[in-house]
């Protein structure tokens, strides 16, 4: 990894308040082109609520936001994505009673612009959405079929595909297989090696150490929601992972081994 | 059995309500043989709904962002009396016909701006509010009726074709063709432009419209907007069928827009709906009157009626979107 250059993206000193809770204390944050960084830590840890802020959902009520070495604000999703931030929520947040297609390109549709209006030319946003699930090696009946017609998978793979139908720099997936059956689990984390060989940083929620240990370079844990602990893929294990989850840091190879079922 | 069969339930879906239509227009022929297919008496049912259909396509577009807004008939209200002030005070007619729908928009902008700044919980609020503010407006420009307004203002409400086969009154009214436009527009407008697919995705996730880019609240301020300006439309076209403008005008209009819409098988919880099923949503209330009136029932049963099919169209989207729910 190229340790030299400023970060894509980074956070520094980030906290979040949500009313009374404190969501996030403190928070630095990085990830660089090209890297995949798994995201751990416990329910409630924050994880999402973070990623959320990277994505421009959330602003945090202190620290800043960093892309390409300048600093950015995001006041809503819409300025994280056009710089090329792009995030699929833990929930999809689609639409269930559209298409598919139009789920995916929702907020960014193609056609001719006259006056503040565009008006959608739906025959190529279809086109598109089709021959982008196809990259995708996704198998959906007909890009018309409304999503609340989908299944978990489907619905998690359209979210996907949203994310990635336009060239983004940072890809963040808040637990992309926690719906899916294992051959699809496969998909996503080969997806992600692909966005990864493309340049793009992917962010990866997950509490499956499988995937954290297939597809990322880097593993960060939060815990209460603060920093945690932060490792290079090859200088840590599973149950040294595990134990982060928990709370725990030095010989907790026995313990965490004793707790994972 | 229907569900079991997705092509039929979905053209059931998107036309049974016109078969609905079809199934009361025989009835009523078969009742009333001689005056219900009269010329004269088809031209008063297309006179009558033009302004109530006016309501119901505006109250389509808030519907369908699971919001609603009461004070379409204050509204109403308000625009009527405007047009009728601004005429009687010699305005130009061309200025006089703007009065309406910028009364409308006016307001509309006020019940989309209050809802979303104030952040209140539900549209009923604000519009709630704004159905007594714009009522007691009304009165305090006018308490008694103003009528008698130039022709030219008139003409939307007012002028019938005849087509050279009609005889006079009867006849094809410019309202019904200024409905027509008005729907046709909006169906373009709800289903061609980026705006109108956001107001649809708001309807069915606001959350998946926002992390999507776009800007719910501003969506939201354009549609009660253009429901607004829909009010005012409908004013214009009851100013020129009663030729004149009267503080009471519009009373309690709002629900019967919202029988429509919902009648014509829009989701109270929003995103769903289409142009068409509303248009034949304010035909079934018109045809229902119409009939009713006919066969000399009271408008008591009339009201009974009405209640009654609002609850049925509610329940049948509320299976509607159990079954979707269930998969
Ligand atoms: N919108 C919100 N309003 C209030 N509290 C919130 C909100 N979002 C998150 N929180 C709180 O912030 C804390 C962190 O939540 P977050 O969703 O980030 O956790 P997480 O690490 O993603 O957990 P999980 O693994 O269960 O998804 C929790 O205590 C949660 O209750
Ligand atoms: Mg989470």
């Amino acid at each position: 990894m190229n340790t030299a250059a400023s970060p894509l993206l980074e956070a520094k000193g980030v906290t979040k308040y949500f009313g009374a809770i404190t969501a996030l204390r403190n928070v630095n944050f990085h990830v660089n082109s090209g890297e995949a960084l798994g995201v751990v830590g416990d329910n409630g840890a924050g994880k999402s609520t973070l990623m959320k802020i990277l994505s421009g959902l959330y602003q945090p009520s202190e620290g800043h936001l960093i892309f390409e070495g300048r600093p950015v604000h995001f006041s809503s999703p819409r300025i994280a994505r056009n710089i090329g931030i792009e995030m699929v929520y833990q929930d999809f947040a689609l639409a269930g009673n559209l298409p598919i297609y139009e789920n995916i390109y929702l907020g960014r549709e193609p056609g001719i612009r006259v006056g503040g209006l565009t008006i959608i030319d739906k025959a190529k946003a279809r086109e598109m959405a089709q021959a982008h699930l196809d990259k995708l090696k996704i198998h959906v009946k007909s890009v018309d079929q409304p999503v609340e017609e989908l299944s978990g998978g489907q619905r998690q793979a359209v979210a996907i595909a949203r994310a990635t139908a336009f060239d983004a720099k940072v890809v963040i997936m808040d637990e992309p297989t926690a719906a899916l059956a294992i051959k699809e689990v496969g998909k996503v984390l080969d997806l992600i090696k692909t966005l990864k060989d493309h340049g793009v940083a992917v962010i990866m929620i997950s509490h499956r150490m499988d995937d954290i240990f297939y597809a990322c370079d880097r593993v960060m844990a939060l815990f209460h929601g603060a920093n945690f602990a932060d490792s290079p893929l090859g200088k840590t294990n599973r149950n040294e992972v595990i134990g982060w989850i928990m709370g725990t840091k030095d010989h907790t190879a026995q313990l965490a081994h004793d707790r994972v079922h | 059995m229907i569900s079991n069969n997705p092509g039929l339930s979905r053209f059931l879906e998107s036309y049974g309500i016109i078969l609905v239509v079809i199934v009361m227009m025989a009835i009523l022929y078969a009742t009333q043989p001689a005056t219900f297919l009269s010329a004269g008496n088809l031209s008063n049912i297309l006179k009558q709904n033009a302004y109530p259909a006016m309501l119901a396509l505006g109250m389509f577009v808030v519907i369908i962002t699971a919001g609603i807004d009461l004070s379409v008939g204050s509204v109403l209200g308000l625009a009527i009396i405007c047009i009728a002030v601004a005429d009687k005070a010699g305005t130009p007619w061309p200025l006089v016909l703007l009065v309406g729908p910028l009364v409308g928009i006016a307001s509309g902008l006020v019940n989309g701006l209050g809802y979303t700044m104030l952040k209140l919980p539900h549209p009923f609020i604000m519009t709630l509010g704004t159905l007594n503010i714009a009522r007691g407006l009304t009165s305090l420009i006018s308490q008694a009726p103003i009528s008698g307004l130039q022709t030219e203002v008139r003409y939307p409400g007012q002028k019938v074709f005849d087509l050279g086969i009609f005889t006079p009154p009867a006849g094809i009214p410019l309202s019904f063709f200024l409905v027509i436009a008005c729907a046709v527009g909006l169906w373009f407008f709800l289903n061609r432009t980026n705006m109108g697919r956001h107001i649809f995705a708001i309807g069915g996730n606001p959350q998946a419209a926002r992390v999507s880019g776009i800007d719910v609240d501003r969506v939201l301020v354009y549609v009660y907007a253009i429901c607004g300006f829909f009010a005012g439309l409908a004013a214009l076209l009851l100013a020129g069928r009663t030729d004149s403008g009267f503080p009471l005008a519009g009373v309690g209009n709002e629900l019967d827009a919202i029988a429509a819409v919902i009648i014509g098988g829009a989701s109270f919880f929003g995103g769903r709906g289409t142009v068409l099923g509303v248009l034949a949503g304010v035909l079934i209330m018109g045809l229902l009157r119409n009939g009713l009136n006919l066969n000399n029932i009271s408008p008591f049963w009339q009201q009974i009626l009405i209640g009654l099919i609002i609850i049925i169209a509610v329940y049948i989207d509320v299976l509607r979107r159990r079954a979707a729910t269930r998969k």
